[in-house]
């Protein structure tokens, strides 16, 4: 790092990579993966994610672990990421729920209610 | 410059703009202006909101009223009944995923509703073991900024000015920690983070070096310059190996960068960070001790003065500060120490963090403004008490801090008001009490903590702490004599003022806190053999209230002790006291809620 020039082309790429920006084709799917979410069971959660998105060859779609999301409460927490669209949080993810998450959500493009926070209260 | 009492951000996003957001911003230009209202009420157009297909958006401040596909026609009535009458428009808010009846983001939930994000803005958001994905949300620009545009001292003035206080329970203000050791001349200094997080309950600097530890390698690398140091320690407990590995990596990764090491930002200025891992003894979260600990010697405190800003580390000036104080730096960098004051109260500045645990709804980590009110913390972001019970106490600070009652739920939260209320912010672990609790098992609960934990260093705290524990066992199991109450007391304030380090000093908080607020319930313990609560194993009695009792006889059938005796379906049944060994079983056996616990 010898410039702030050359931190500010970091900085654009990885918000190209992140998928980040406003018109971004690229899904994000983020999976808290702190010390609450993996005692939950995250991990096994993250591996069907992946899996997933590898069986069925999904290239826009990208999973990423992530700190705490705050509401310990509910993990294992999943929240996708499309720009454009309003962030949708999906609490207390198993690799089954992970799964229609995938075909649902991320394929057909129906945000399954049931799973998400709204649906606790 | 003209104080605005309410703003109007209008989108000003691609999407928005070509449906015709400039022209909502002109009519609500002319509009004010017709009621006059033009110096009152401020337009903004913005950036964009994310939520172009509910374009165009316009957000009224200081409500918040989020109105979406706003007409050009709509805006005279938004002027006219949110901005002169002080009406929401109902018709006209964002329905998006509200109208199903669910709310599908987390950001609509009032859980974050309340919460001001600074120390936590990355957490949940990036990938921590990413640094490009810390970068590409503006990481690490902060330190980009010190090397190549401000003077060390400069630096020094921004944090002084920002109000930031100590997040590690203390308070001590961070810009004078950072003066202190800036003026100190020396050729070595150091600057060590404090993640020994200690406190029961407490996961607030787990959290942050789990999800965003790129945020403090910067913090401490900006530490580094402002105050003429090239070498720093984070000193972590092994029971965090989740925290520990990414702190690793991310150390790794800036090294790559060369963001960390030598002649960063071709500036010649050098700086090495290194992780120390500690056994988890709570003493070391102390930081005289814990500087002990880094030098590899035992984890006892030295005796203050010298502080370590001007004797630390190997007698080094050191600069010592909480993971979350960290945290809180690049964002000060960036946006300047007058957008962090103009968050919080007069005397504390910024957010805090809190870990909500206990007997309530909403278990997590929260970030709020100080100055927040500890029932908006408890009811409106925590969700309140589970199962209907009532709420009791909350109890701030851990083993060092002390109970908050209902009395003094509408307290704003800060350094100055816990303190007040025999309290203390301590390092933001909020454990939530309801009726079920008795507080003097809460007392004892901690003080069986701070008696494990004692270094044994000095005699107050070796043998004082242990004293006042018996005289709590004897207490709660219907042993005490009258004056036990006072003798605890005296001991407490003794050990208070003759204890050599903060936590010997701070140990008898949950007593005297206790002590303060809920005197009955000691004294309940000792006179009347009785614990209020029903908690204290010793002190329960079970009976069969008579009237209510239907003869059946399932009680007795549960008990493990066969002491309930009676006659199915002809005498009612009574329990033997002498041999019931108070197990709750018939309690809950019994359908007919016959049997009374006290």
């Amino acid at each position: 790092m010898k410039s702030l020039e050359d931190l500010s082309k970091i900085r654009e790429e990885a918000i190209s990579e992140m998928g980040i920006h406003d018109n971004s084709k690229d899904i994000r799917i983020v999976v808290g993966m702190a010390t609450c979410g993996i005692s939950a069971g995250a991990k096994p959660v993250f591996q069907a994610l992946n899996d997933e998105i590898k069986t069925r060859n999904l290239k826009n779609v990208k999973v990423i672990q992530t700190g705490c999301i705050g509401v310990c409460r509910f993990e294992p927490i999943i929240e996708i990421y499309d720009a454009g669209k309003e962030k949708v949080t999906y609490i207390e993810m198993t690799p089954e729920k992970a799964r229609k998450v995938i075909s649902e959500h991320i394929v057909n493009g129906n945000v399954i209610d049931d799973y998400t926070i709204g649906n606790v209260k | 410059m003209d104080l605005y009492r309410a703003h109007v951000l209008v989108c000003g996003g691609k999407e928005c703009t070509d449906a015709n957001s400039e022209a909502i911003i002109n009519i609500f230009n002319k509009e004010l202006k017709k009621q006059g209202l033009e110096k009152e009420v401020q337009v903004i157009k913005t950036g964009c909101f994310n939520l172009c297909h509910a374009g165009p958006i316009c957000i009224v401040y200081p409500e918040g009223a989020f109105y979406s596909q706003v007409k050009t026609t709509d805006v005279p009535v938004i002027v006219q009944e949110h901005l002169v009458k002080g009406k929401i428009v109902k018709d006209l808010l964002y329905k998006g995923s509200f109208e199903k009846g669910i709310v599908s983001s987390l950001n609509n939930v009032d859980f974050y509703k309340k919460q001001t994000r600074i120390a936590l803005r990355n957490c949940g958001v990036i990938d921590p073991e990413n640094i490009k994905e810390y970068i590409a949300m503006g990481g690490y620009q902060a330190l980009g900024k010190v090397l190549t545009e401000m003077e060390p001292m400069e630096v020094v003035k921004a944090v002084q000015e920002s109000g930031l206080r100590g997040r590690g329970g203390g308070g001590f203000p961070t810009g004078k920690k950072w003066e202190f050791a800036h003026k100190i001349k020396d050729d070595q200094k150091y600057v060590v983070c404090n993640a020994d997080e200690g406190d029961p309950g407490a996961f607030m600097d787990r959290s942050i070096l789990e999800g965003d530890p790129h945020a403090v390698v910067e913090a401490m690398t900006i530490a580094g310059y402002a105050i003429g140091a090239s070498e720093g320690y984070v000193y972590v407990r092994a029971e965090y190996p989740i925290a520990v590995k990414r702190l690793k990596i991310a150390i790794k990764q800036a090294k790559e960068l060369g963001l960390l090491g030598e002649n960063i930002f071709n500036t010649g200025f050098n700086f090495d960070l290194k992780i120390r891992l500690g056994a988890g003894a709570f003493v070391c979260g102390e930081e005289t001790a814990l500087l002990n600990s880094i030098e590899g010697k035992r984890g006892m405190p030295r005796p203050r003065p010298p502080f370590p800003a001007i004797k630390g580390l190997w007698m080094k000036p050191t600069l010592l500060s909480n993971v979350e104080t960290y945290a809180n730096i690049p964002q000060i960098i960036l946006k300047g120490a007058d957008w962090f004051s103009s968050i919080g109260t007069v005397k504390s500045k910024g957010t805090k963090v809190f870990a909500l645990t206990g007997k309530i709804n909403n278990t997590g980590l929260v970030e709020i403004p100080m100055g927040t009110t500890l029932r908006e913390v408890i009811y409106d972001i925590g969700g309140g008490i589970p199962n209907g019970k009532k709420f009791k106490a909350v109890q701030t600070g851990g083993p060092s801090g002390g109970c908050i009652t209902k009395d003094h739920l509408d307290t704003p939260i800060d350094y100055d008001n816990l303190i007040e209320l025999s309290s203390m912010m301590g390092s933001g672990g909020m454990v939530v009490m309801d009726e079920d609790n008795c507080m003097v098992d809460v007392a004892k609960f901690f003080l069986e903590f701070t008696m494990d934990e004692s270094c044994g260093k000095c005699p107050p705290c070796r043998i004082g702490t242990k004293r006042m524990y018996e005289l709590l066992e004897k207490m709660t199991n219907g042993e005490a004599q009258p004056g036990d109450i006072e003798k605890l007391e005296e001991l407490a304030y003794n050990i208070k003022a003759s204890a050599l380090c903060g936590l010997g000093q701070s140990a008898p908080n949950p007593i005297l806190s206790t002590l303060r607020f809920f005197r009955d319930e000691y004294e309940a313990h000792v006179n009347d053999k009785r614990c209020p609560a029903g908690v204290c194993q010793g002190l329960l009695t079970f009976t069969i209230d008579a009237e209510l009792c239907k003869k059946c006889g399932i009680c007795a059938n549960k008990c493990p002790v066969e002491c309930i005796s009676g006659e199915k379906g002809k005498v009612v049944y009574s329990i033997d006291k002498n041999k019931c060994i108070k197990c709750g079983a018939c309690l809950e056996a019994c359908p007919f809620k016959a049997i009374k616990k006290g």
